[in-house]
């Protein structure tokens, strides 16, 4: 009698942990939703704070210019146009910018690459006798510069003003830059590099040879870098090149257009009264930023994998 | 080791790598370490035509000059909030970005996500402030919402009030850098030994019990080195978006250090004070770095150097 009470009892118990049990779980996987949720919310919001202006741009620059100074363009461009572009595409300062950005872009990276290979492959050999100084050299540049006036003076006196060389000369070899390749060059084993020794390779050899096709993915990640950096850049066509048109660049000149933007909005009735289906100022810095920012999306995501690479790579230092 | 182990032998096999380093020391001391003579500017009435050689030599005085124009100190406090606004509220968003990010069940949308969050990094600061522009102007976006919803009932001109200039510019920063300031952390967030995970779970940790006490102690050495490294920099962050941004109306909140150095040094031509102004700013970046080193070192966290 007592013991089938007993059994009851416990029986009883078990079903009521077993449900507290349930109940819990419940309500754990209720929580999780909520924050499933509220996560897939935030992120929406981000693609959509991230996303808009650049798509708000392009609608823009496909509209009528006078007729954008109404407002109210979102995602879709109310009165269709190319004409924006046209108007982009024949100014001869436009065209000017994108063919030395174009140059820079290309000529700058390349050499930076090259520079930074090198030396990155000097520092990185164990038997090389001055391998620790020249390393140390690289990284104090890191943290103590000349600043902007000894710097602009230098390269004035170095005659850099007013030439193209000043995109691609003094920004070429870059501490930052060294030490990431420096790092996936140390990953590599040494027994490559002394079996080649036996065969006879010269240093020439084994860095063309057997250091740089492994290379390929950290080359890849730092001209990325470079490339990026030397497409946006504009404060250098600024300061140095502000009198040789000839080598303005398409930044410049968008920087242009913005002020000429932010000048213009007080006399948008003026605009209004040019007439039907004209450009303003406004629609064609939306066509030129669309025309700027286009190369770079569309090459970015092929290249996550470099980036990431480099900037992991970039977080080890001496 | 030592010295005594370089033989002339070592010097004839690697004369080639001597060659180039030669070459590259030959660079770096012209465009890296020759600037730094410059800074001799400073404690001269320079002038162009004496050069640095034959320039009157004046001490301190173009530092007392500057410590006394208000405006310089203005520079030093605008450079160093928004400094600090933008360090805090980039590193506050990409961490939790990562977080978030990470948690995300859905496979396909985190790396799409993910791969529109690098965006803005790519586009300059040219576009970026065009952007900014267009999505604060009288008609644009900002202002149609918050009519729409009854917030305000007249457009606001955000670029003529200096309330705003801070807070656009720390949006901005976060706008444009969330997304690849968060790679480093969700690369870090990947190397966490899932186990760590597993045992949590066994315990009963929820998620915000994993987060707090395995993802977070998990990364915090990523987040004290890049703490460190940023700390550093926070008087070079206000240059190119506040002068891009900034206009006379909101000058006295948006002028930083470079600025005045570009406007004193290069358009008015005063190069002792612009210099001056420089290396102030080098010397407490400096100072910084080494303060926030020894501070970590003292810890036992990770550091630079």
């Amino acid at each position: 009698m007592d013991q089938t009470l007993n059994i009851t009892r416990t029986a009883g118990k078990t079903k009521e942990v077993a449900m507290t049990k349930a109940k819990k779980r419940k309500k754990i996987s209720s929580a999780d939703l909520a924050f499933r949720i509220c996560n897939g919310l935030f992120m929406i919001i981000f693609v959509v704070v991230t996303l808009y202006p650049v798509l708000n741009t392009l609608a823009v620059s496909l509209n009528d210019g006078t007729d954008a100074l109404r407002g109210g363009i979102y995602l879709w461009p109310r009165v269709f146009t190319w004409k924006n572009y046209e108007t982009v595409l024949s100014k001869d300062n436009l065209i000017t910018g994108a063919v030395v950005t174009v140059a820079r872009t290309v000529i700058g990276t390349a050499l930076a690459l090259v520079t930074n290979a090198i030396l990155a492959f000097i520092v990185s050999r164990k038997d090389f006798i001055f391998a620790k100084q020249v390393s140390l050299f690289w990284v104090i540049t890191m943290y103590v510069n000349g600043g902007l006036i000894p710097t602009f003076l230098l390269f004035k006196s170095l005659g850099l003003t007013n030439s193209f060389a000043v995109y691609v000369i003094p920004g070429m070899l870059s501490a930052f830059n060294m030490l990431v390749i420096r790092t996936y060059m140390r990953g590599i084993p040494d027994s490559l590099e002394e079996s080649a020794q036996l065969d006879g390779a010269g240093y020439t050899t084994i860095f063309l040879k057997i250091i740089s096709p492994l290379c390929k993915p950290v080359y890849a990640t730092v001209a990325l870098f470079v490339a990026v950096g030397q497409w946006n850049s504009w404060f250098d066509a600024m300061l140095y090149n502000r009198m040789a048109s000839q080598y303005t660049t398409l930044q410049y000149e968008l920087m242009k257009l913005l002020s000429s933007v932010s000048n213009q909005s007080s006399s948008a009735e003026a605009m209004k009264n040019a007439g039907e289906g004209s450009v303003t100022p406004t629609s064609v810095r939306a066509a030129a930023t669309i025309i700027t920012m286009l190369p770079i999306i569309c090459i970015y995501p092929f290249l996550q994998k470099y980036f990431v690479t480099g900037l992991t790579l970039g977080g080890v230092k001496e | 080791m030592t010295k005594k182990s370089i033989t002339m032998a070592d010097f004839k096999r690697q004369r080639v790598l001597i060659v180039w380093a030669v070459a590259i020391v030959i660079y770096g001391v012209i465009f890296h370490y020759l600037p730094l003579c410059g800074w001799l500017m400073a404690f001269q009435n320079y002038k162009p035509v004496t050069g640095l050689l034959h320039s009157e030599f004046v001490g301190l005085d173009k530092f007392k000059l500057l410590f006394s124009d208000a405006t310089f100190i203005r520079v030093i406090r605008n450079t160093l909030a928004m400094g600090v606004i933008n360090l805090v509220s980039t590193f506050v968003m990409a961490i939790l970005f990562a977080i978030l990010l990470n948690e995300m069940a859905f496979k396909g949308g985190k790396k799409v996500v993910q791969t529109i969050s690098y965006l803005p990094h790519f586009l300059s600061w040219i576009i970026v402030t065009g952007i900014l522009h267009d999505a604060l102007s009288g008609t644009g976006i900002i202002n149609t919402l918050l009519l729409h919803f009854g917030v305000i009932d007249q457009a606001i001109n955000f670029f003529a009030h200096e309330k705003y200039f801070w807070p656009i510019v720390a949006f901005a920063n976060v706008w444009k850098e969330t997304g690849w300031n968060a790679i480093i952390y969700l690369a870090a967030i990947t190397s966490i030994d899932p186990s760590l995970y597993e045992a949590a779970a066994i315990d009963g940790a929820g998620r915000w019990a994993k987060i707090k006490n395995v993802t977070l102690p998990g990364i915090k050495p990523t987040i004290m080195i890049l703490l460190l490294m940023n700390v550093g920099n926070v008087l070079n962050a206000g240059f190119e978006i506040q002068y891009l941004l900034g206009n006379g109306l909101v000058q006295n909140v948006s002028q930083t250090i470079d600025i005045y150095v570009l406007k004193w040094g290069i358009s008015q031509g005063d190069y002792s004070i612009g210099t001056a102004a420089g290396i102030f700013k080098s010397l407490v970046s400096i100072i910084l770095i080494v303060f926030f080193n020894h501070i970590a070192k003292k810890h036992g966290e990770e550091r630079l150097f």
